[in-house]
């Protein structure tokens, strides 16, 4: 398996009257069809390190290889497009945008690129829903569904460009127990089945568990798990 | 791509109506507005412009020179510091010398139209009471081509004096300081003793009671011959089918003939600067108008920035650029003030044609009279154009505002 993602020696400091170093020095690979978890205290920088892997955030020393691509001298432009075409997110809070409906919203990343035409983008974004058991549901409006329904849609939009990597800050953070078992199986079977790459980050044990491998990050460095 | 901007920007518009109209009503009032008053303005600038071009001539020529002949020394040494003392000016016969090949030069020039006159100081004397008048010696049938003076008859027509070259037509307030009727005769002294009688044929009536009792208008031949002067004339009236050509045509005139020709916006030219200050005064207003309104865009459009920082976010870690979410909240701005145009546009013109249909009494004036409108295509245009214009940048600074949030800050924030 090849390795899509791949950061060395990385680190990000935060300048100002008290100076913060969130990541300090990380290298790791991770490659296609693996599940990674990071784990980590609160504040301990796993959560920064994830938006440094997803080009959200720049590195004050250190480099991002994306497909083995470096991206060091990249612009926000050429980092936005990349995120586009390569990258997916699924955050803790679903972040859907509330006048959108449900498919609306899964369309708006291919609308972006721009790629395919209207009625295709249309039927990806059914075929999206459905594949995550939302068909139902895709006329309806972020507020007309439940939590774990909405960070169900919030994949199926990170899935909607059909990236490579899907990166998850605290995906189940607020989801019951029922969702949050649902929601962990589409990630896990996102790297196992459809062989992406995933990083999630999670303060929950049972769904690091499900990982391939557990990355533990504390203090801003990576620790023995 | 852009569609997919546009709809979102209308989305975001349509979750918040209420503002949304608010802030819509003061494009579309600030349109109107700025048309009806523009309107009003431009129409009694018209208006007074209108009576101003008709009621002078547009060129008038008289026998005066702008500046004194130049003395031989000082054309020989140009530039050079000459003093004469004691100069005479040549005596000269009053008039304008060679009027006929002047007059000829005037006719050949295409749309204008130029009629001479001698006008000499005179008094009448009736019933005991002398009255000095300005008696203008003039050709009828051509006067009544250049001059709007047959318009303002209320008795009789300028042209009877070509059947009658003993009448005169004289003002109003002539008739009625000396309780003169039409029909009766006048005996009028010139400044030079004579003294000849004249039948009244006509009164005119212009509603400036100097002029209506200080001139007189008699056949050319007759006031040559009552002041002495056969055979001359003293100024000049041209008419021009366009009278904005005036200024330059009186130049061009003078250029040619020597005699100082002047044009009406030289001859009013207190009158034209009050017009330019009255409409710069009257476009400030109105925009301040429009103005007002860019804030409440302004405004609108930085509330839905505020309250859309988490979708910002989104949209920009999905894969937008920084300039397509400024796009989104720039075209919000050009939205705004495109619906405010569409309806501002109707309205103005609803409110210009209710003004239109005013009639008011004017204390003193016995003709009810409706307000001056005049309104042309750039009007709209300006209308149009400023309400875009302030929407567009008025929705530009929050835009800028919106497309340099960091997604990683209120992702952070909102987990």
């Amino acid at each position: 398996m090849t390795v899509v993602l791949r950061i060395e020696h990385m680190t990000r400091r935060l300048t100002g009257d008290v100076p913060v170093t969130l990541v300090d020095d990380i290298s790791l690979d991770v490659r296609s069809g693996e599940f990674v978890a990071i784990t980590g205290p609160s504040g301990s920088g796993k959560s920064s390190l994830l938006y440094l892997l997803g080009l959200l955030d720049r590195p004050s020393a250190g480099r991002v290889w994306l497909d083995g691509i470096d991206t060091g001298g990249y612009g926000d432009d050429e980092l936005a497009d990349i995120r586009l075409a390569h990258l997916g997110f699924v955050f803790q809070s679903h972040f859907l945008l509330p006048e959108f409906t449900a498919r609306e919203n899964v369309m708006l990343p291919m609308q972006r690129l721009g790629r395919l035409t209207q009625s295709q983008i249309e039927v990806r974004a059914q075929k999206l829903l459905a594949d995550l058991g939302l068909g139902e549901q895709a006329r309806k409006y972020p507020h007309q569904m439940s939590g774990g329904q909405s960070q169900r849609v919030a994949i199926a939009r990170a899935l909607a460009n059909d990236p490579k990597i899907i990166l998850a800050d605290e995906p189940t953070g607020n989801l019951d127990t029922k969702s949050s078992g649902v929601v962990q199986q589409i990630l896990k079977n996102l790297a196992h089945t459809d062989g992406r790459a995933v990083v999630a980050v999670t303060h929950d044990p049972a769904f690091a568990a499900l990982a391939d491998r557990t990355l533990k990050v504390v203090d801003g460095k990576l620790a023995a798990p | 791509m852009n569609t997919l901007l546009i709809s979102i920007a209308v989305k975001h518009l349509l979750a918040r109506k209420r503002q949304s109209v608010v802030s819509l009503m003061g494009v579309v009032l600030g349109v109107a507005f700025f048309l009806a008053i523009s309107t009003m303005m431009l129409g009694s600038e018209a208006d007074f412009i209108h009576r101003l071009v008709d009621n002078t001539p547009h060129i008038s020529i008289t026998d005066e020179y702008r500046n004194p002949h130049r003395q031989p020394v000082e054309t020989a040494y140009q530039g050079g510091a000459v003093e004469i003392r004691s100069v005479k000016p040549e005596t000269e016969t009053r008039g304008i010398r060679g009027f006929a090949n002047i007059l000829d030069y005037l006719r050949a020039i295409p749309n204008l139209k130029a009629s001479p006159a001698l006008a000499g100081e005179a008094v009448v004397s009736f019933a005991g009471k002398d009255v000095a008048i300005s008696l203008n010696g003039v050709l009828p049938a051509e006067l009544a081509t250049v001059s709007t003076i047959q318009s303002y008859m209320t008795d009789g027509a300028i042209t009877d004096l070509i059947a009658n070259p003993d009448g005169i037509i004289v003002g109003s307030e002539l008739m009625r300081v000396l309780s003169l009727h039409v029909g009766e005769n006048i005996t009028i002294a010139a400044s030079t003793g004579q003294i000849h009688t004249f039948k009244i044929l006509g009164v005119f009536h212009t509603g400036r009671a100097s002029y209506d009792q200080s001139e007189a208008f008699v056949a050319l031949k007759r006031v040559q011959s009552l002041l002495g002067r056969p055979n001359r004339i003293n100024s000049i009236i041209v008419k021009l089918a366009d009278p904005y050509a005036a200024r330059d045509m009186a130049a061009r005139i003078e250029a040619h003939i020597g005699y100082k020709a002047v044009s009406w916006q030289e001859a009013s030219e207190d009158i034209m600067s009050t017009l330019m200050i009255r409409n710069i005064i009257m476009y400030s207003v109105v925009s301040a108008v429009l103005v007002v309104a860019a804030f409440g865009i302004y405004n609108i459009i930085s509330t839905v920035v505020m309250e859309k920082q988490r979708d910002i976010a989104i949209l920009k870690s999905m894969g937008f650029h920084a300039v397509d979410i400024e796009w989104i909240f720039v075209t919000q701005g050009m939205v705004l003030g495109l619906i405010g145009c569409a309806t501002g546009l109707p309205l103005g013109i609803a409110m210009m044609l209710i003004l239109e249909s005013f009639k008011f009494h004017v204390p003193g004036s016995s003709d009810p009279i409706s307000l001056p409108l005049d309104w042309s295509w750039y009007q709209f245009v300006i209308a149009a154009a400023f309400a875009l214009v302030s929407a567009t940048l008025a929705a530009l600074l929050p835009a800028r505002k919106a497309a340099h949030v960091q997604p990683v800050d209120i992702i952070r924030g909102a987990a």
